[in-house]
């Protein structure tokens, strides 16, 4: 274990408190909606650069912490500490927040939405709920986050108050309070197992395994309470509220259901996996005889996840569904990374994380923009659509290519170390269903491109008809990115974006020495 | 020179029995002075509870005798950090209500303005006295004061009102009644009715059938003063037909006071060791505690009028609070009790605070008619929805502390049951306060297209008490989590150790 120096920082502080006093601004300046969407980008900005600013510290090897108080609880501080991985997810959620922050405006007004105040409101406080959770130190802060993020983001799902929205969020919060209700008994369980809920490297639960005071029934229990807490990550069977979600506004799928929301639940299985386990633990609890440890339990439910959401994918035609059912997969991806418990299966999952976050943003941003410019939601009507939005559909095109792993989009990469990984693991069936998965996703993403580019349009309209460009814009900037990513690491650019592959780098030195 | 601060603890209970006789006199000549005297008392009975508070704190547990009769013979007044814990917030919600009660009586009882107020001082004279007193039978006397002026507030609401403080009467008597019983038979064992002279008397007496005996009558009389389920028939009822103000008290501070005497019976007259070896009913009412929280939320469920939802709900909360209490042998069980009492003080107040505008500006009781409420009454929702918030448990609400500490507890007694029942719980609250405000915010209206609504708040008397306790919910559930970096953790750390007689409450 490579001794960590601790840097003692308000950085991690006041870069929750931008989307939090955001927050509160926009409620202030309801009625002026300039003056309200500003607040939001300002924040956006602000917390970025104090997200970004970490990055330097953390390179060198360093940990930030910031504790407020200790809880009552003895042994469990309310704080946050920043770590290489934690910052990536930092990192991500608050770069995209102002991309999908300027999205927002234009698509708001597009369609002249109602309550546009609540629907900032909400996302400042969502924002704040994801960076909690990625820059927490220990379970407890964490959970506190987790429960915010999700009371927050209900408002935005049922956004169109319309009974079906209604229903959908009545469906959202019984998945994930319930889940909630998991998590808490898990935390509280580790606490009354360890003394501590703090993220260690190497894990926490270990010391306890290995004198015998806490048996492995125990470990298999509470690990599937911590998974069930973790529904966010919309493992199957318990997935269906994602899909259902997708009734809230673009602009909220694609931040909240692509990045913040379901990369908290994935995050959070990885913490547990590398920082409470302990990828040694993984691999010593058996679920059955000495057949099926923790991580091997963990990549079957994503493998299985993986085939199973691909195969419903393809049945979608609305496009949002259809991203959804994909996100679902790519999210299995990420766990079965982090099951596979090689240092190259972590690589990829950790740096999924990321790289999925910018291509899923863009996929739905692109299907945003389509409905907003054409008010088409299913894609059997969008015969054409390339023709007359040739910007968006480009992104959306790039970045198809890149979830099923083609280049020149960075998700090539990611399932590049996934394969590896499982090689790693000696588990050849995992690389099958990788393959597989990935084979899938073409069979649904091809259609799409196809139906865009090459079928004759119903109507006569030829003419270029692009969405805003507060739209536009941002959907560019995160289809580039994901390009760069992949640039980058093919030929060693070592520009900005090298910053994520040293930080994965460096939390996979810390998770497995 | 006569030291006023020194007989704090009895002048908190007579200015507040002078006040009652001076608002009847003072009514008589002019309704309007009947509010300022009212608000004036409580103002000085919270800064002395607040007094008493800190110097319980500072110094230790404060002896007062009545009259300068030594005990046993006299009547004394112990307050410690538990007691005057409760008092403070007593008094603090009695503060709050007295400022909501202004508009909200005058609308529903405008011809019995003085003679409400009056009563309501009563009230107030028994809840402290109840709270400070350490002597059973004073406690017994200053308990049905405190009842008799509920029954009596509780009936001037007329109708179904009188239908259920009749109940009440009947059901607090006989519940009164068991705990006169407890007393009458530990004084013909011991002759004594001091508390603390009890606690020293009883142990060698702890096999004695008689003492047990008073033990279950003090169990089963509290048990119905504080409507523990199922002896909480009188409850929902009476709280749903009386005046809004009136069920405000009531739930929040009242109910409070009977758990109060409820755990100081059961801590401080009799001890740990005799639940544990004598009278092993810590498990039993846990288990009635579960059952409580799971029936009672389910009830809740089931209700369409906002305050007897609100009713039920606080049998379950009840039941979390007792719960607590079954499981003082743990840690955290004993804090969790403790908390909930403030934590369910200010939730519960809050949500019918909420309930009584929404009856003052509207006239609306029935969940189904709440739609578009939040765009009407944005601040008095905002309050309910926090406070509900805090109910269900999310963080960093008090409602979540409770149950961290309750989790907590359960888990180190190995009682998975209870983890179970409390994680249920809060399921079972997300249902039915998530039905009020999916209407109150997101349901549309029928028929009424994007109509303008118009704002039409409750005034401000109203709202602002709602909102102040809405607020107080997160704020002190930061405090609890913030441990003992605040003040408010070594007040009930204090309160434990006093009442599991461990540790050393600070030396005098």
């Amino acid at each position: 274990m490579i001794e960590e120096s601790i840097v003692y920082s308000y950085r991690p502080l006041l870069a929750i408190l931008c989307p939090a006093t955001a927050a509160i601004l926009i409620l202030l300046s309801s009625k002026r909606s300039n003056v309200r969407e500003s607040w939001t980008i300002i924040a956006g900005i602000l917390q970025f650069s104090l997200v970004a600013s970490m990055v330097p510290i953390i390179l060198e090897r360093k940990v930030i912490e910031c504790t407020f108080f200790q809880t009552m609880f003895e042994g469990i501080a309310f704080g946050f500490k920043v770590d290489a991985f934690g910052l990536i997810f930092a990192l991500t959620a608050s770069f995209l927040w102002i991309l999908v922050s300027f999205y927002s405006i234009g698509y708001m007004r597009s369609l002249k939405e109602h309550a546009q105040t609540r629907y900032y409101f909400c996302f400042a406080i969502a924002i704040f709920g994801a960076i909690g959770i990625a820059l927490s130190a220990n379970l407890l802060t964490l959970f506190i986050f987790y429960e915010i993020l999700t009371v927050s983001t209900y408002p935005l799902v049922i956004h169109d108050q319309s009974p079906e929205a209604l229903s959908a969020g009545r469906k959202y919060f019984a998945y994930l309070l319930t889940s909630g209700v998991f998590f808490l008994f898990a935390v509280m369980m580790t606490y009354y197992l360890t003394g501590t809920t703090d993220f260690t490297n190497g894990g926490i639960l270990k010391e306890g395994f290995d004198a015998g005071s806490v048996s492995s029934v125990t470990l298999a229990i509470l690990f599937f309470c911590f998974l069930l807490g973790f529904l966010k990550a919309a493992w199957m069977p318990f997935h269906s509220w994602l899909p259902t979600a997708m009734i809230a506004p673009t602009p909220v799928s694609a931040l909240l259901h692509a990045v913040a929301v379901v990369k908290a639940g994935v995050f959070g299985i990885v913490r547990i996996v590398c920082y409470i386990y302990g990828v040694d633990l993984m691999g010593k609890v058996y679920l059955v005889g000495e057949h099926l440890d923790l991580g091997l339990a963990l990549a079957c439910i994503a493998g299985f996840t993986m085939i199973v959401a691909n195969l419903f994918a393809i049945a979608q035609d609305n496009l949002k569904r259809r991203l959804a059912y994909s996100t679902i997969n790519q999210l299995s991806y990420i766990l079965l990374g982090a099951g596979l418990l090689t240092t190259e299966g972590i690589r990829g999952a950790m740096i999924h994380i990321p790289f999925h976050g910018f291509m899923k943003i863009t996929l739905f941003l692109c299907a945003g923009a389509i409905m907003v410019a054409t008010g088409k939601k299913n894609i059997s009507e969008m015969s054409g659509v390339g023709k007359t939005m040739p910007v968006t559909m480009l992104a959306f095109t790039i970045t198809a290519f890149g979830m099923c792993g083609i280049p020149p989009a960075c998700g090539f990469i990611s399932k590049w170390f996934l394969c590896q990984g499982a090689l790693q693991a000696e588990e050849i069936a995992f690389l099958f269903i990788l393959l597989i998965a990935s084979f899938l996703d073409v069979v649904y993403f091809f259609p799409i491109i196809h139906t865009a580019f090459f079928k004759k349009p119903e109507g006569v309209g030829e003419e270029i008809k692009e969405a805003p460009l507060f739209m536009l814009v941002p959907l560019s900037i995160t289809a580039i990115f994901s390009v760069i990513f992949f640039l980058d690491f093919i030929l060693r650019l070592d520009i900005i974006s090298m910053y994520f592959y040293k930080l994965v780098e460096l939390a996979v030195g810390n998770v497995i020495p | 020179m006569l030291i006023v601060t020194e007989h704090f603890p009895v002048l908190v209970i007579v200015i507040s029995m002078l006040s009652a006789f001076t608002i009847l006199i003072a009514g008589r000549w002019n309704k309007k002075t009947c509010l300022p005297i009212s608000i004036a008392t409580i103002s000085v009975q919270l800064f002395m509870a607040l007094f008493i508070l800190n110097q319980v704190i500072t110094r230790g547990t404060i002896h007062y005798r009545l009259g300068g009769w030594a005990p046993p013979w006299g009547i004394e007044y112990v307050i410690d950090a538990f007691n005057a814990y409760v008092l403070v917030i007593v008094l603090f919600i009695c503060l709050l209500t007295a400022i909501y009660a202004k508009r909200s009586i005058e609308r529903e009882q405008p011809h019995r303005i003085v003679p409400f107020y009056v009563v309501f001082q009563l009230l107030i004279t028994g809840l402290c006295g109840i709270t400070v007193t350490g002597d059973i039978f004073n406690l017994y006397v200053f308990l049905e004061i405190a009842s008799l002026a509920a029954y009596a507030l509780i009936a001037v609401a007329g109708r179904r009102a009188l239908k259920a403080s009749y109940n009440y009467v009947i059901m607090g008597s006989i519940g009164a009644c068991f705990y006169l019983l407890g007393a009458g038979f530990l004084y013909a064992v011991t002759g004594s009715l001091n508390m603390a002279d009890l606690s020293h008397l009883l142990p060698p007496l702890y096999e004695n059938k008689v003492v047990q005996a008073a033990f279950v009558f003090f169990v089963v009389g509290m048990s119905i003063k504080m409507a523990l389920f199922p002896l909480h028939i009188w409850q929902p009822d009476a709280y749903t037909y009386a005046p809004s103000a009136v069920t405000v008290i009531i739930a929040a501070a009242m109910s409070k006071v009977s758990i109060y005497a409820f755990i100081r019976v059961f801590f401080s007259v009799f001890t740990t060791e005799f639940i544990r070896i004598y009278v092993p009913i810590a498990t039993a009412i846990s288990w009635i505690a579960a059952i409580a929280i799971i029936v009672g939320s389910i009830i809740a469920i089931m209700q369409s009028n906002l305050k007897r939802m609100l009713a039920y709900s606080s049998v379950a909360q009840v039941g979390y609070i007792v719960l607590g209490v079954g499981l003082y042998s743990t840690q955290w069980g004993l804090y969790g009790a403790l908390m909930h009492i403030l934590n369910h003080a200010l939730t519960k107040g809050c949500l019918f605070l909420v309930a009584g505008a929404i009856i003052y500006r509207y006239g609306l009781w029935n969940i189904h008619d709440f739609v578009g409420l939040g765009k009407k009454m944005p601040y008095t929702c905002a309050a309910f929805t926090i406070a509900a918030l805090s109910m269900i448990g999310v963080p960093p609400s008090v409602g979540f502390i409770t149950k961290l500490c309750l989790l907590a507890a359960s888990l180190e007694a190995v009682e998975y049951a209870f983890v179970a029942v409390i994680l249920a719980s809060t399921l079972l609250n997300l249902v039915y306060f998530w039905r009020v405000i999916e209407r109150m915010y997101f349901v549309k209206g029928e028929g009424e297209e994007e109509k303008e609504i118009r704002k039409d708040e409750a005034p401000m008397s109203m709202v602002l008490p709602a909102l102040i306790l809405g607020s107080l919910c997160i704020i002190v559930g930061i405090l609890w989590l913030a441990g003992t970096e605040t003040p408010l953790l070594p007040v009930v750390d204090h309160a434990v150790n006093a009442l599991l007689g461990t540790g050393v409450v600070a030396a005098p």
